[in-house]
């Protein structure tokens, strides 16, 4: 039983992972592609993190420390993205869509 | 039932990784690149917590931190350049 | 009281200090949890010069249901962000959105632009420089005064009466 609710959080989470980086290769502009990798590769890692958690709690030894590294990658994934955005505008990077004007 | 789970999500993120390899070398903008290297490091570290469930050994664990902490600081010094021209002012 | 607080400056701080330190070493045990309740102890008041303000959680038990309505719709927008990106690719109608802000603090600013680049097809930009604006890209956006309502009402609101500005 225990093995079944891992097993599906492993397959949800690197679905979810694969589903981000498809995004990365497949949509048109670099804004579009920000999209995957900061959400669905974020809950991706989040549920094999979970599976993680579950499995070693299951063998007797109570393992919580995944929840570090889960909490860590959904605090920065937004930092990168909005650095990387930033970036991205400051440098005029090439949109599908007209820019939008923007001066601080 | 688990070893094909696991063995299964190996695969799907490895195709992922690939995926990620192929956009870091298309580019073809520099933040495209650094945005590939991004999810680069991320999905690498679940190929380490996979690798880590299938061995059954929590040593993997430290290696997936220091993976997402580096690739946090890497990831904001390459946008800091791109913003700047510099890293450190 | 007062003996308290100067000793714990940052109860919250010290606090999450303790849990990062055991979940690190992942234990219990009563050698760990001294030695990070020193941690806990020392580290905010040996970087209490570095802090700018003392933010204060008016209202910590709708910052606990924040957090919950965060998570679900991080899940729920995941799921529309993965039904967009296996889509065909001509029906993306990505945008640049002016998102009037009105609060000022920046911290409060942060969490609100860290919860909409986490949530639905939404990724924060820039603020402009007197916090009246925040610049938003949306992966498919169908009605931007929606959008923005929608956003108002289900994030902005709660962060404001959880900081009290």
């Amino acid at each position: 039983m225990i093995d079944a609710i891992i097993s599906i959080f492993l397959i949800f989470g690197a679905g979810f992972a694969l589903i981000g980086s498809i995004g990365l290769v497949r949509l048109p502009d670099f804004y579009t592609r920000l999209h995957g990798p900061t959400k669905a590769t974020t809950l991706g890692l989040g549920g094999l993190l979970i599976a993680s958690m579950i499995y070693f709690t299951s063998r007797g030894e109570v393992s919580l420390h995944e929840l570090l590294v889960t909490m860590f990658l959904f605090m920065t994934a937004p930092v990168s993205a909005h650095l990387l955005a930033k970036a991205a505008l400051h440098l005029r990077i090439r949109s599908e869509i007209e820019l939008p004007k923007w001066d601080k | 039932m688990l070893a094909t789970a696991i063995l299964i999500a190996m695969v799907l993120m490895i195709l992922a990784l690939i995926l990620n390899i192929w956009r870091v070398v298309v580019g073809p903008d520099t933040a495209d690149r650094i945005l590939a290297l991004d999810t680069l490091y991320i999905n690498s570290i679940g190929l380490l917590v996979l690798l880590g469930i299938h061995m059954a050994s929590s040593a993997y664990f430290e290696a997936a931190l220091l993976i997402a902490m580096i690739g946090f600081i890497g990831t904001t010094a390459l946008c800091k350049y791109l913003l700047r021209g510099d890293i450190i002012e | 009281m007062k003996l308290l607080k100067r000793l714990v400056p940052h109860p919250i701080f010290s606090f999450v200090l303790l849990v990062v330190w055991l979940l690190l070493n992942n234990t219990l045990s009563a050698g760990h949890i001294l030695l990070g309740s020193v941690i806990a102890l020392v580290l905010p008041w040996a970087t209490a010069g570095f802090w700018a303000e003392q933010l204060h959680l008016h209202k910590p038990g709708l910052a606990l249901r924040f957090l919950l309505l965060v998570l679900w719709d991080i899940t729920v927008a995941n799921i529309q962000v993965a039904k967009l990106i296996l889509s065909p690719r001509r029906k993306l109608r990505p945008a640049f959105i002016h998102y009037p802000l009105d609060m000022d603090n920046d911290f409060a600013i942060t969490v609100l632009a860290a919860t909409i680049s986490l949530t639905p097809g939404t990724v924060s930009i820039d603020v402009n420089g007197d916090h009246s604006v925040l610049l938003l890209h949306g992966l498919d956006v169908d009605d931007e005064a929606a959008l923005i309502a929608e956003i108002k009402r289900r994030y902005e609101a709660p962060i404001k009466e959880i900081f009290g500005c």
